[in-house]
């Protein structure tokens, strides 16, 4: 038990970072995408865990909120209204699947054997950078709003607009004609 | 047990990301290329959450607040796509599309 709960963290990496690996794979190899929604998020939510263990608690709840709902929703939508009566026999893959298989394994070799010689150093030097808004320690939500709307103000503005673009954009694309 | 380093993110990040550029690569159907691009993004975040704890800097959790922006824009956006792709030929397998073939 006293074991469990020194390994806590690592426990937890462990098993959802194997959970969202599993819903990954299941993402891109189910023939129905509305299995394949739900699988992705799974992912999303395990991923969400792996980011509170890396002291990002707002950006956990951020996916869960956006992606899990926000985005989700929009994919189940697509999926239902689009009707899928042909789905039993149509081809998953295409034709160069084979030779992406082959690349794929090839980017990941070569860079997860850089990333096993990298050495970062201890991490995390600084706690108190996380939780620190306007030189008080209030929490990890105060110290992420205190940065966005300070020291990154105007990419924030670019995004409102991109984010109106992409409304309109969306909105003009789904017009009938 | 193993501490979980920088390191260990990176490669499950990499992971999710090779998955994702398969999923983009060799599937047929457009809405799984979609599903699999949000794969990708969201690979990244682990990516930047992982070095803004190693640099006990707050700007990677920012960089990430605009990836999933950009995420749910390109959402937006492709799923619109979609539609107009079913509406125009009553189908989402991408390899149907060959208006420009030519």
């Amino acid at each position: 038990m006293e074991a469990l709960a020194a390994n806590g963290s690592s426990i937890l990496f462990y098993v959802f970072g194997a959970l969202a690996v599993i819903s990954a794979l299941g993402v891109v190899t189910m023939r129905n995408p509305m299995y394949g929604a739900i699988s992705l998020l799974s992912s999303f939510l395990c991923v969400a865990v792996l980011f509170l263990l890396r002291h990002a608690e707002f950006l956990a709840m951020v996916q869960i909120f956006v992606y899990g709902g926000g985005i989700m929703v929009l994919f189940l939508f697509v999926i239902m209204l689009i009707n899928l009566h042909r789905l039993p026999e149509v081809k998953k893959f295409a034709g160069q699947s084979p030779v992406v298989i082959l690349l794929a394994l090839l980017l990941l070799g070569f860079f997860g054997w850089f990333f096993l010689q990298a050495d970062f150093g201890p991490g995390f030097t600084r706690p108190e950078a996380f939780i620190t808004a306007d030189g008080e320690p209030l929490g990890n939500s105060q110290a992420v709003a205190w940065s966005l709307f300070t020291r990154h103000l105007l990419p924030f503005e670019i995004a409102s607009i991109f984010l109106l673009i992409a409304m309109i954009g969306a909105v003009v694309l789904g017009r009938r004609q | 047990m193993l501490e979980v380093t920088t390191t260990h993110y990176l490669v499950l990040s990499f992971v999710l990301f090779s998955i994702g550029i398969f999923g983009v690569a060799a599937r047929r159907s457009m809405i799984t290329v979609l599903m699999s691009i949000e794969l990708v993004l969201n690979s990244v975040n682990l990516n930047l959450i992982a070095f803004s704890y190693q640099l006990s800097d707050l700007t990677g959790q920012v960089f990430a607040i605009f990836t999933i922006t950009v995420a749910a824009g390109e959402a937006a956006v492709g799923l619109g796509i979609l539609i107009a792709l079913f509406r125009l030929r009553e189908t989402t397998q991408l390899d149907e599309a060959t208006e420009l073939r030519g």
